[in-house]
């Protein structure tokens, strides 16, 4: 393996390709820390999609023009590139969808929906995101499968104890966060899935928080499938990533039906075409999927280890500086290696909501709420937390100005 | 710049502080709960009528939430009293909005009109016109 670059980011002239950081609002300028829920897109993404609208743009699936052999080419290129960017096999186990959220139901319906039954045990965590979570409590509820989830313990850490305990020969799968977009929290995601295999289940990794900010290699971690999206990662919205293992996906049935996925049709009956496209039913995604392969030039160019080491970084200055504060409560493990780059917390007396709108008057963007993860929030016994997130182009700066913000809510409500 | 928001004026801030009518009412009419999932905001207002059956002598709410949706349950405790139960119905969020006397960002307005959706239900299911167990306004 190459030597790991951890050399700092020159983040002046990262923030130069996003004029939207340079924002203003009554006069202040856009701090902007919810990049968990999106992060910006920098101008070669967006030039790399205009450019495809002005020069390139035509319908995919069999065009013999000029026009639509050149987007069916950077169609399927952006496949190659994304294989490419997380290790896996080729383009056949790239399938793109619209999100994170697609790919969990794609896998529930196409895989679960047929493959579980009474008896069979669905392995969730306690910090699953509502898009696994809620995907698989409702497929089991209709297989009549049973959902056990491993515990988070007081550090914001999973059970692995409780993992060996659950994870059994009735487990048909074990679908995991990779990053937690609540506690910031990186789980052992290889140790989850050699787990898994050893009683012959699957693993589903939810890897939304984790590709966009450090290196993920999914043949490394051995798992069956893998999830993104591309608007958490400097792509654009409405195109994710949905990653499986080619024999699964060979194996499996499409759960979505349409022209450009089939092979032969009659009246009768249809074949379906070849991987990954027979998961990919009509016009896809064409300019975004050129988005992302462009997002992921872009990233790799800056490099994905000195992106986690900025993040990981950023994390532990907010941390402290929050930490600092004496009535301020994070919730997640202490910085380091096993904290992505996010920090949730409240202000003593003072609601989320209401220090959230506080901040949006410093223009400073944060995100308040349950993060799509409320059965997270009862366990730890708050109704919501105020979410700080970081990206390659926050600065140190910015977590002083809403460590300094925080100031407003305590005056107000004191 | 200005000490915090536009929508944390000293009124609704004493409103949150010291909520008027804070508590559960002894013998009340009719008594309904809220919430505001999102926020997880919970209110329960506790309604009492005269003797005509048809005007509010008192009310009292209980729960926790954030500023504006405890502020706005605390105002609207005081406005309630001796209004009648048709006019509780015809009220509306700028009723909420110009009571509160702020302006409320988009995403907050659910939480300012938490209370007066928990009234006007409960008063809808005393009148036998509604039948829900519990108050959202997440729709
Ligand atoms: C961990 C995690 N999983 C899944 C999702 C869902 O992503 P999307 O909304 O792009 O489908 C998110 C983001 O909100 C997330 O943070």
């Amino acid at each position: 393996m190459s030597q790991r670059n951890l050399e700092p980011l020159d983040v002046a002239s990262i923030r130069e390709e996003f004029p939207i950081l340079q924002r203003e609002f009554d006069g202040q300028q856009v701090v902007y820390l919810d990049n968990a829920a999106t992060t910006q897109t920098p101008d070669p993404v967006v030039d790399a999609m205009s450019d495809y609208y002005r020069e390139s743009n035509a319908n995919i699936h069999r065009g013999i023009h000029h026009l639509s052999q050149e987007a069916s080419r950077l169609y399927e290129e952006a496949h190659d590139r994304v294989a490419e960017f997380i290790g896996a096999d080729g383009r056949e186990e790239v399938i793109f969808t619209k999100n994170t959220t697609e790919g969990e139901n794609l896998v529930a319906y196409a895989w679960g929906l047929n493959e579980l039954g009474p008896g069979d045990r669905v392995v969730l965590t306690e910090m699953e995101h509502h898009a696994s979570l809620v995907t698989w409590q409702q497929i089991a509820k209709q297989t009549g499968a049973d959902i056990e989830y491993i515990r988070v313990d007081a550090d914001g850490r999973l059970d692995m104890d409780h993992a060996r305990d659950l994870i059994d020969d009735d487990t048909a799968i074990v679908s995991a966060v990779h990053v937690s977009n609540t506690l910031g929290t990186v789980n052992p995601v290889s140790e989850l899935t050699d787990l898994a295999h050893e009683h012959d289940a699957l693993s589903f990794i939810d890897g939304a928080q984790a590709v966009p900010n450090r290196p993920v290699d999914v043949a490394a971690i051995d798992a069956d499938f893998y999830a993104f999206s591309g608007h958490k990662m400097a792509g654009p919205t409405g195109i994710g990533v949905l990653y499986g293992k080619q024999d699964l996906l060979e194996e499996m049935e499409p759960y979505l039906y349409g022209g450009g996925m089939i092979r032969k049709v009659t009246f009768e009956d249809s074949t379906w075409g070849d991987l990954p496209w027979k998961f990919e039913p009509g016009t896809p995604q064409i300019a975004e999927a050129v988005g992302l392969d462009a997002a992921i030039d872009w990233l790799e160019e800056i490099g994905m280890d000195r992106i986690e080491s900025h993040e990981q970084e950023l994390a532990r200055y907010a941390y402290e500086q929050l930490a600092a504060e004496g009535d301020v409560e994070i919730y997640g493990p202490e910085p380091g290696p096993e904290r992505g780059g996010l920090v949730s917390f409240n202000l003593e007396g003072v609601h989320a909501h209401d220090l959230t709108s506080i901040l949006n008057d410093h223009t400073i963007a944060v995100r308040a709420g349950d993060h799509c993860t409320q059965p997270l929030h009862d366990k730890l016994g708050v109704a919501a937390s105020t979410r700080a997130s970081f990206y390659v182009y926050n600065t140190r700066e910015e977590i002083d100005k809403l460590v300094a913000a925080l100031d407003d809510a305590r005056q107000l409500f004191a | 710049m200005g000490l915090g928001s536009d929508m944390y004026r000293q009124q609704i801030l004493d409103h949150y502080k010291n909520p008027r009518n804070y508590g559960q009412l002894e013998d009340p009419t009719f008594t309904h709960i809220g919430e505001n999932p999102m926020c997880g905001d919970e209110i329960r207002m506790d309604v009492e009528l005269e003797n005509d059956e048809e005007t509010i002598e008192r009310v009292a709410f209980s729960g926790d939430g954030c500023a504006i949706s405890q502020a706005a349950a605390s105002m609207l405790s005081t406005e309630l009293r001796g209004k009648t139960l048709e006019e509780l119905q015809a009220m509306d969020r700028d009723d909420i909005i110009d009571m509160l006397g702020v302006d409320i960002s988009p995403m907050r307005v659910k939480c300012a009109v938490l209370a007066e959706k928990v009234a006007q239900d409960g008063a809808a299911i005393y009148q036998g016109d509604l039948d829900v167990e519990k108050t959202t306004t997440e729709d």
